[in-house]
Order: structure tokens, then C-alpha cells, then sequence
């Protein structure tokens, strides 16, 4: 980095910050028809069609519809808009209208560390690599912290509307995103101990440089995805929104863009946590079989730096595209599990394994180290 | 002070706006565009098309607070842990054993905890 001022660096990251979040949003809202076009697809349905579409025509036959339903977001958020917003009497008014912001806001923010390419020079900064805030070299528990303020928005949300079963939704939920934020947590410090950094753009270099951590780490990515799963609240572990019990949970009180907030925070907190584990486990932004940097410094010309930096950004996009239709086959596949079955997984299960995934990694990091290996192969006449 | 450690946090600042405004914005558009006809019925709370009894906000069952209690302790200890992640080339055997006993004491405690039924959902 190297501005010249606070107020350069925060116009510039304005445009950039703005530009991100805007495909952020853009993307959450084609997420949601993702999920419907793919759920409808592997359940022998056809899904969403009407809402736009490219006509073809045929001669002497009806026309063909190409892309049928792009536009079913758009008309979403139209209808969205234009619906009765009702504050029912009984809720307390000042958190009522808090809980949605306070649930979108962290998702928001999260997005500042997720590095989208490598070194970029955007309106004469030099960014190390692409991402909002590329400066915060606690990327990580930056993260941990701002995903702790998300569970205010579902308890104050479920708290303040005063129903029972928002009250009810509201608690359970809670005790669910905080039991499993600690495999969440633990299983986070598997890449960074691999990687000796807490920085999200070492973590990749460090895979670039050996491979990516999936491969080396398979348990911690698995247990890092299905906590994931149920720290966002997606099926098989959407109990808040159990309907046969809850009807909706949390957010049952809500209408309008108020109800849609809680939507969109739980949409985007799909994107941002495929982010999280492709960039901590499938080698983020990088092009797998390429070495982009080898590329950049021999070709040495701009067109060529910008085409790799495209590469990367298409091929984060498609690797985050990739994990959001795995949580949409998860949804279509697995029934929602019980309760106390939920809990149970949570302590009882992910807690243990990835405690123990973080004492034998650092046993063999350090054993590594100090030469413990390499003694041991020679006296073994190695 | 030295300024230049809080330069990093200069964007930060600026996507929170970003955020706020978005926050703001959603709901006052929503307000403003939607139609009002309140009716007492329409007010009432939810509770499955019957008249709402007594009052929801109730004190919570204790095995919530329970689990608030125990993810409180875990979360500390793996914030204690971080900085030993991060360094733990550096800090070579004696942070490595340090961290074991620091562990250890821990992964007592939950079994402790355990044994005692703590982690049981009934």
C-alpha cells in the first residue's frame, strides 16, 4: 500500500468497496435463484421461467426460450418493495428496527479481507492483492469477531418482536451459531498454522507454494464446511426455520424489506463463508496447474497482468459458484436433523475432532522444525 | 500514536459506512414505497391464527445459558491459542509444550463438564 493520505485511501476504497458490494448483492440475489432453479432441477422440476427470458425463434414452431427466469430476482425485490411493511404493536420499537441492520451490516464487512486477485495497481495504489482492506494483516480474527456480532441480530430480532415463536426460533438459533462457532473457530487455526500467517492472501501463497489445503488438511475442510453449514443456519441444520415447529423463527414478525434484510444477510452469508473456505482450503483466487506469478514476471506487460488478475477473479467466482451448489445439493439430500442430535454433532463430534486436528498438526509443524524427522530417517539408516 | 498502524483499518471504516447506508436504506425504501392500511387483527403477533396468550418474553430455559457459559470458555481459549498459531515456528518446543499443558487443563475441564452431563440435550 502505498497511499498518500487517509482520504485518498478512503476514496479509492469507496469505488472499490462499492464496486465489490454491489456483485455481492447482485450475486446473493442470483444465489437465490440458483438455489430454486437447482433445488427445482433435482427434484424433477423446472423452477422459476416466466420472469424474462431470450426468445429464439424457430420457423414453423413455437420460439425457444433461452435463459428463462433471469429476471425472477429483480421481480423479487420489486414485490418486496411494494409490500406492506407491519410493525406489530406488541414489539419493542428501538431493537425491532436494529435487529435487521445489526444482521446485515457484519456480513457486509466481512467482505473486506477476502482478497479477490493477486497484486493489483488501482488509480495509483499498488494493492498487494485485491481486496478491500488489504492492509489487515488479522484477516482472520477480524472474521471470528465480526461473525460473534451476526448472533445479536437473530437473538435482539426474536427478543424484540414479542411472538413466541420468533422468542423460541430466536434462542435456539443462538445456541446453535455459538456452539458451532467454536469448530468454526478451531478448525481456522489449521491454515493458519500451516501457514504461519493470519493474513488470508499468505494463507493462498502458502498453498500456491505447496498445495491447497483440502489436500493436506481434508478433516479440517470438512469440518470447517459443515460448521459453516450450521453456523449460517442452512440445511440440514435450518432448525430456526423449522417450519412444522417454528413456522419461521426469529424473523416471523417481520414484512416487507425488513423480513428480506434477514434473507439477504443469510444469502450473502452463503457467499461469504464459500469465500472463507475456498480461499482457506481450495487455494482461493488461484488458477490451479498455472503459476500465475512465474507468468506475470517474465511476460512483464500490462495487458498480460491484467488478464491473469481476470483469470484469478473468474476463477475465485467459480470456485465460490462451485461450494454454493454443493450447500444447495446438501439441502436437497439431507433430512433436518433433531436438536439435541444438532448439539450433540456440535460438542460431541466436530469440537473434539478439530481440537485434536490442531494439537496433531502443531505437534507435527513444530516436530518438522526442529529437525525430528530428518534425525529420525537418518538413525533409521535413511 | 503512531497513525500509520490505523491506516489499515481506513477501508474498514469506509465498507462500514457502505454497510450503514445499506442498512438505512432498505428500510426506509420499504416504508416508503409499501402501502399502509393497519388493522388491529393485521398488528396482533403471530401465533398460528389464534388470539396471542400471555406475554412471549419470558425468562429463557437454563440450558441455554448453559451453553452461553461453556462458549464462553472454549471461545477464549482458542483466542489464546491464535497467537501461538501464527508463531508457532518461531516459538520452536517451548511454546509447543507450553500450549500442550494449556490444552490439557482444558480438554479436563470438558470432560469434567461431559462426565457431569453438561453437554447432554434433553
Amino acid at each position: 500500500m502505498n497511499a498518500e493520505s487517509a482520504g485518498q485511501l478512503a476514496w479509492i476504497t469507496l469505488v472499490v468497496g462499492g464496486i465489490i458490494t454491489f456483485a455481492v448483492i447482485t450475486g446473493f440475489a442470483y444465489t437465490t435463484l440458483l438455489e430454486r432453479k437447482v433445488l427445482a432441477r433435482l427434484q424433477h422440476r423446472v423452477g422459476p421461467n416466466r420472469a424474462g427470458y431470450v426468445p429464439i425463434p424457430r420457423r414453423g414452431k413455437k420460439e425457444r426460450r433461452l435463459l428463462g427466469g433471469f429476471m425472477q430476482p429483480a421481480a423479487d425485490a420489486v414485490k418486496l418493495f411494494m409490500k406492506e411493511d407491519i410493525t406489530p404493536i406488541y414489539v419493542d420499537n428501538v431493537v425491532y428496527n436494529l435487529a435487521p441492520m445489526l444482521t446485515v451490516m457484519p456480513v457486509i464487512l466481512t467482505l473486506a479481507v477476502i482478497p479477490w486477485a493477486s497484486s493489483v495497481t488501482l488509480f495509483g495504489i499498488d494493492y498487494p492483492y485485491l481486496a478491500i482492506a488489504p492492509g489487515l494483516n488479522v484477516a482472520l480474527l477480524f472474521v471470528l469477531a465480526i461473525t460473534s456480532i451476526e448472533v445479536y441480530g437473530v437473538v435482539l430480532a426474536g427478543w424484540s418482536s414479542n411472538s413466541k415463536y420468533a422468542v423460541l426460533g430466536g434462542i435456539r438459533s443462538t445456541a446453535q451459531m455459538i456452539s458451532y462457532e467454536l469448530a468454526l473457530g478451531l478448525t481456522l487455526l489449521v491454515p493458519v498454522m500451516i501457514a504461519g500467517s493470519l493474513n488470508l492472501n499468505d494463507i493462498i501463497v502458502s498453498q500456491q507454494e505447496t498445495a491447497w489445503f483440502t489436500i493436506l488438511q481434508l478433516p479440517a475442510s470438512i469440518v470447517f464446511f459443515v460448521a459453516a453449514l450450521a453456523e449460517m443456519q442452512r440445511a440440514p441444520f435450518d432448525l430456526l426455520e423449522a417450519e412444522q415447529e417454528l413456522s419461521s423463527g426469529y424473523n416471523v414478525e417481520y414484512a416487507g424489506m425488513r423480513f428480506a434484510m434477514f434473507f439477504m444477510a443469510e444469502y450473502m452469508k452463503m457467499i461469504v463463508f464459500s469465500a472463507l473456505w475456498v480461499v482457506l482450503f481450495l487455494g482461493g483466487y488461484d488458477i490451479p496447474f498455472i503459476n500465475e506469478a512465474a507468468i506475470v514476471s517474465s511476460a512483464d506487460s500490462t495487458v498480460v497482468t491484467i488478464l491473469i488478475a481476470a483469470g484469478q477473479v473468474l476463477s475465485i467466482i467459480l470456485k465460490i459458484v462451485f461450494s454454493l451448489f454443493l450447500m444447495i445439493w446438501i439441502r436437497a439430500s439431507w433430512p433436518r436433523l433433531r436438536y439435541d442430535q444438532l448439539m450433540d454433532l456440535g460438542w460431541k463430534t466436530l469440537l473434539p475432532i478439530s481440537l485434536l486436528n490442531v494439537i496433531v498438526t502443531g505437534v507435527m509443524i513444530v516436530l518438522a522444525e526442529e529437525g525430528v524427522f530428518n534425525s529420525l530417517i537418518s538413525a533409521f539408516g535413511g | 500514536m503512531n497513525v500509520d498502524y490505523l491506516m489499515p483499518y481506513v477501508p474498514v471504516a469506509v465498507l462500514l459506512g457502505i454497510a450503514l447506508f445499506l442498512a438505512l436504506l432498505l428500510p426506509i425504501l420499504s416504508v416508503s414505497l409499501g402501502p399502509k392500511r393497519p388493522h388491529f387483527r393485521k398488528m396482533q403477533p403471530y401465533e398460528s391464527g389464534m388470539t396471542a396468550v400471555g406475554k412471549a418474553q419470558r425468562r429463557y430455559p437454563v440450558k441455554f445459558y448453559r451453553v452461553a457459559v461453556l462458549f464462553i470458555l472454549f471461545d477464549i481459549d482458542i483466542i489464546l491459542i491464535m497467537p501461538w498459531a501464527v508463531a508457532l515456528r518461531d516459538l520452536g518446543l517451548f511454546g509447543l509444550g507450553a500450549v500442550m499443558i494449556f490444552i490439557a487443563i482444558f480438554i479436563i475441564g470438558d470432560l469434567w463438564a461431559w462426565k457431569k452431563g453438561l453437554l447432554e440435550w434433553d
